[in-house]
């Protein structure tokens, strides 16, 4: 039986669709998912997009947050389903309080595009057992508000049990805390992070590299071997 | 009908950077004398019925689990004289 891997479309979605064709090139069967639609259609995991859903008005995801799409995702991922979040999906995982902290305007103010060196630091998540820890990966990175920050505390537990799964490598694009670029839940299901994974999965588009790839070929295993 | 205010400002510990540029930017418009600016959100609710405490209650519920992310923000909430 294929993996379903659902990936949810909000009005501004911009990278639902390459979200998807990631998920097809990993091995899975993308299906799409509609904000308005409570329903997953047995989707094994599911990928927030990056984009700029409702516009970023209120705050970064605010609003899709309480979409009735979310309100399933929120259940199922509570019960350990795979979620992974994608830069505004991060932002969305975070106000749903998936992921704990909160994102803010970079600290100088310029919408960024470029490519991204990161190290990955947990390759026990369900989004990067194909990575081994310690690994440097380049994808992309473009966002406005992609300053991470949380409490002193947060922080601590976070870097303690080591959920920070990735960190800006050579340079910090937007101010996070401990250069802090994705994290995980405590049970490692939900992963969240702002570079773009999605952009790097085929030599030949974009910046060329196939660094993202392992994303989506590691939540298909998580699931074949559950 | 009554208007309720809900004033939404970042924490004082968060780096607000666009006060900061605002701050920055007033003494070349010769605006000086101006030691910090933080920048926030401020929402007018015009409410239907009247406003008593089970009103203002919902209120700060909305303002607490939605305009505000209490993370990085805090938010009051406070009843304006009579609207209209």
């Amino acid at each position: 039986m294929t993996t379903r891997v659902g990936v949810v479309t909000f009005p501004g979605s911009l990278d639902d669709r390459d979200a998807q064709r990631a998920v097809r090139l990993a091995g899975a069967e993308p299906v799409a998912l509609w904000h308005r639609d409570k329903d997953l259609h047995q989707v094994d995991a599911v990928v927030l997009p990056g984009g700029f859903s409702y516009g970023d008005y209120l705050r970064a995801g605010a609003i899709s947050r309480f979409s009735p799409v979310m309100q399933s995702v929120i259940e199922q991922a509570k019960l350990g389903m795979p979620v992974l979040g994608i830069c505004n999906g991060f932002q969305v995982l975070t106000e749903s309080h998936l992921l704990p902290g909160a994102m803010l305007r970079n600290n100088h103010l310029h919408f960024i595009c470029r490519e991204q060196k990161l190290r990955v630091e947990n390759a026990g998540t369900a989004w990067t057992r194909d990575y081994a820890a310690g690994q440097e990966i380049r994808i992309p990175l473009k966002n406005m508000d992609g300053r991470y920050t949380a409490d002193a505390r947060t922080i601590d537990e976070l870097e303690a049990e080591g959920r920070v799964v990735f960190r800006y490598l050579d340079v910090n694009p937007n101010g996070s805390i401990n250069d802090i670029a994705g994290i995980t839940n405590a049970a490692g299901n939900v992963v969240g992070l702002m570079p773009h994974p999605e952009h790097a999965v085929e030599p030949l588009v974009g910046t060329g590299g196939t660094d993202g790839l392992g994303f989506f070929t590691s939540v298909l295993k998580q699931l074949v071997n559950a | 009908m009554a208007r309720v205010v809900v004033d939404v400002m970042l924490k004082p510990e968060i780096l607000d950077p666009q006060g900061q540029a605002v701050q920055r930017a007033l003494p070349r418009l010769g605006f000086t004398g101006i030691a910090d600016v933080r920048q926030g959100k401020r929402f007018e609710l015009d409410v239907e019925g009247p406003v008593d405490d089970a009103a203002l209650a919902r209120i700060r519920e909305a303002a607490e689990t939605f305009l505000a992310n209490t993370v990085i923000e805090d938010f009051t909430v406070r009843v304006e004289e009579a609207a209209k």
